[in-house]
């Protein structure tokens, strides 16, 4: 077990890499510094003089791959690929455009990020879960089909009417809570909860469509006609047996995304004031601060590779038939 | 009839089309302008005519798709999406019209704006424009403005230009006109689904020894193989609603108007191309690249597989939100350093747009991939790709005509599926600002200009509400075909029933 974690995070190390190539050559090679700098001054009537200085205070006045003259550390270090790109991999993501220290700021946005996404993720499944059981208890009924097309309905409806239209009757027509915006301890709960809702109800539909599928194929199983044959009431047979057993691939589904709630919901922190990662990466696209995109891109990849290797775990936890480095 | 003379058939139709086309355009004097996104649309409509053509002359093909002909609620999506099929086509021919010619000029300049048909059919709504904002049917304009009457000056809401001004008292004579002509709309309507009732039956009754009355009544008794009412009534809603806009929308905003005056009706339905391209073309990039690299990793194995493993979770790692944005952000740095490349406004977001589609294909290959990698391994395990080995047959051979064949239907069940993600995605991605450019008309652009009118005192809903019920009527028929395509198509899923 110890020995596959080990191999996993290694295997990790080549994709982490591309990932690197790939951002570098996106921000560095279609698009020259100079390039950039000009965007960043106003497109005409800029002078080599202004994209000089502005590429000087923001660390992109070097080589791109080898600097044959170096002022620091030696030909390879001193260059835009070694300082811009190698040093994500320590964490150290440097500095956004407008100065302010990027790793500073992921700390601090990390926690209204988690305040939202977790309760979100948490009441999701079980909401999810309640309503795909419920269809799958009433199978085949008007109950189920009604539901089936409810998911469907939710599905086809796009996440920004969730958000508009929850913004608009809660805050608005009723005036329950705050239109936007965060606070923090206790007081955070009335700014917290719109979020949440909106963000439960834009996952009903695929969520408990998904999970019905999988009750179904539980529920067809021979364990399953075993248990009805021994005489139990549906009612036991769905909640002792059928839960239990389609609770294995609902979990090890989910284990894979828990990683990435610290990246935060891009739109919901953006519609409704959070100050946390979803924000601050939607605020770097606008302002089109690439520093602090690069810093997102790489910190969004650790954290779904982080997800992969704990779906492989939890795999072996919650079924233990399954053993992981013996191949 | 052979395939083959199918095929011929389809080449005569389009050399037809481009013809007629080439000559009417020299007709009318206006150049006909194929932007990067149309060239790719008319390929995408060519690939599924083909298709089509396959599908009905092999059995294996035909028999899932009579078995989502027999489904009334996906063939009535079906009618729904073939209604906004047809407008996005008829939005995606353009054309530049010739300027009139200046004094002592000899050569034809073309206006800077490319025009779609779309767009001459729409004329009378892209060319009301108001001031700014008003409301569904509204005669008065939604913001008072300093008026002269009776040589007094005050405020007040001053009359729409291009609503209700054939009324001479708009407050007692509006709801009887809008009556009046909701009623001509229904008849016409009910009249025009008697027709083509009547023509459909015609149809299906020749060569079947039935008279058009029997098929007729069959039909309403819903009495047919192919749930034709179903479709009909659907057809009929549809119907009623474009009879409506037809009539009234000549001399009212049925939808209100923009911000800067601009009909929202016309906005919704020119959206309807930007989320078409999107959901399709998308698609159309990835599958060469998607089925190409997969069905090699299952037949080659090896370190071919090992490097397209690799390549697919290193894109699929990055947060595909950030992989855009990336990508568009360098698209737009590159853009504004080279302006040069682009005519018109036009064509610059257009290729955007097909920028766009890219990228969101490059994120959404990897899925895809892996499904087909698995498959391939399965299907390589077989005895007759054995076999085929075994005589000497090339790899090439094996993976088009062993393969490929075997695993198109999982291809299918991904096409139709994603397309309802990738629509739902561009509003958005738009909102984030890395979608499609501010000046293509998308939902996600009238959403996200629209979103903060709702803190408007009384609200500006209509905006919002046009783009929402557009997206979601396209979504929703789009959900509700594909389940029915994946069901018919879903091995596994057929075997339990």
């Amino acid at each position: 077990m110890f020995a596959y974690i080990v191999r996993r995070i290694l295997y990790a190390v080549p994709i982490l890499i591309g990932i690197n190539v790939l951002t570098f050559s996106l921000f560095f090679i279609v698009n020259k510094p100079d390039d950039m700098a000009r965007m960043h001054l106003g497109v005409k009537r800029v002078t080599q003089d202004a994209i000089d200085s502005w590429k000087k205070d923001h660390g992109y006045n070097k080589p791109l791959f080898y600097n044959s003259n170096p002022t620091t550390g030696n030909a390879f270090t001193d260059t835009i690929f070694f300082t811009k790109s190698v040093r994500l991999f320590l964490f150290d993501f440097g500095n956004a455009d407008d100065g302010r220290n990027i790793t500073h700021d992921i700390y601090q946005r990390m926690w209204p990020s988690l305040a939202i996404a977790v309760p979100i993720f948490i009441i999701g499944i079980l909401v999810n879960i309640t309503f795909s059981m419920i269809m799958a208890f009433f199978r085949g009924s008007y109950i189920d089909v009604g539901g089936v097309v409810l998911c469907v309905v939710l599905m086809s409806i796009s996440t920004l009417f969730y958000i508009i239209g929850g913004q608009y009757v809660l805050s608005i027509i009723f005036k329950l809570v705050p239109i936007s915006g965060y606070d923090t301890g206790t007081d955070a709960f009335k700014f917290i909860l719109l979020p949440v809702i909106v963000g439960v109800i834009g996952g009903i539909g695929s969520g408990s469509r998904w999970y019905r599928t999988i009750f179904l194929e539980e529920i067809n199983k021979d364990y399953v006609r075993t248990a009805r044959a021994k005489g139990l009431s549906e009612r036991i047979v769905l909640f002792k047996h059928v839960l239990k057993n389609a609770l294995v691939p609902i979990l090890t589904g989910v284990v894979a995304v828990i990683p990435l709630l610290f990246m935060g919901s891009l739109l919901l922190e953006a519609f409704f004031g959070i100050p946390g990662l979803g924000s601050y990466t939607i605020d770097a696209i606008q302002s089109q601060d690439f520093a602090i995109v690069r810093a997102m891109v790489f910190l969004g990849s650790v954290l779904y590779i982080v997800g992969l290797i704990m779906t492989d775990i939890s795999y072996t936890i919650v079924d233990p038939r399954i053993r992981l480095g013996s191949t | 009839m052979t395939s083959l003379k199918s095929y011929l058939l389809l080449i005569m139709v389009i050399a037809l089309i481009v013809a007629a086309s080439l000559g009417i355009a020299s007709a009318t004097n206006v150049r006909i302008a194929v932007l990067w996104s149309d060239a790719l649309i008319y390929l995408l409509v060519l690939a599924i005519a083909a298709f089509a053509i396959e599908a009905t002359h092999k059995e294996h093909l035909r028999a899932p798709w009579r078995h989502v002909a027999r489904r009334p609620l996906a063939m009535s999506a079906l009618v729904v999406l073939l209604l906004y099929v047809v407008v996005g086509l008829l939005d995606s021919v353009h054309f530049r019209q010739a300027l009139e010619p200046q004094e002592g000029q000899t050569e034809i300049h073309y206006s800077g704006e490319e025009l779609s048909l779309l767009d001459v059919i729409l004329t009378p709504l892209r060319e009301q424009q108001e001031k700014t904002y008003s409301a569904p049917f509204a005669t008065h304009l939604y913001m008072k403005e300093t008026l002269e009457r009776d040589g007094i000056q005050i405020r007040d809401y001053p009359r729409l230009t291009h609503a209700g001004s054939h009324l001479d008292d708009p407050e007692k004579d509006k709801v009887a006109d809008i009556v009046l002509k909701t009623l001509l709309a229904l008849i016409e309507a009910l009249i025009l689904w008697a027709v083509i009732l009547i023509v459909l039956a015609a149809l299906l009754a020749r060569g079947k020894q039935l008279t058009t009355g029997n098929v007729v009544k069959a039909i309403l008794r819903n009495n047919t193989e192919i749930p034709w009412l179903a479709m009909l009534v659907t057809f009929g809603m549809m119907l009623l609603l474009i009879m409506f806009t037809v009539n009234l929308a000549g001399s009212y905003h049925i939808l209100g108007t923009d911000k800067v005056g601009q009909d929202v009706l016309y906005l919704a339905i020119k959206s309807i191309r930007t989320g078409l391209v999107i959901g399709t073309l998308t698609t159309l990039i990835m599958l060469p690249f998607a089925i190409m690299l997969g069905i090699m990793a299952g037949h080659f194995k090896g370190w071919v597989d090992d490097v397209i493993q690799y390549l697919y979770t290193t894109l699929n790692s990055i947060p595909g939100v950030l992989l855009i944005a990336a990508a568009i952000l360098s698209m737009q740095v590159y853009m504004a350093n080279h302006p040069e490349m682009f005519e018109t406004v036009t064509q610059r977001a257009d290729v955007r747009l097909v920028f766009l589609c890219m990228i969101l294909g490059i994120t959404s290959w990897t899925g895809l991939c892996r499904l087909l990698r698995g498959e391939t391994l399965k299907l390589s395990q077989l005895d007759y790709v054995e076999a085929a080995t075994a005589f000497g047959v090339g790899h090439f051979k094996i993976m088009t005509r062993h393969i490929l064949p075997n695993v198109m239907h999982i291809v299918l069940i991904a096409v139709v599926l994603d397309f309802s993600a990738l629509v739902l995605a561009e509003a958005v991605l738009s909102y984030v600002g890395v979608g499609v450019d501010p000046v293509t008309i998308s939902w996600g652009n009238m959403i996200n200009s629209a979103r903060l009118e709702m803190a408007r005192d009384p609200v500006v809903w209509w905006s919002l509400v046009a783009a929402f019920v557009f997206m979601f009527a396209l979504v929703l028929a789009a959900n509700l075909f594909s389940d029915a395509v994946r069901d018919a198509f879903d091995p596994r899923i057929s075997r339990t029933k």
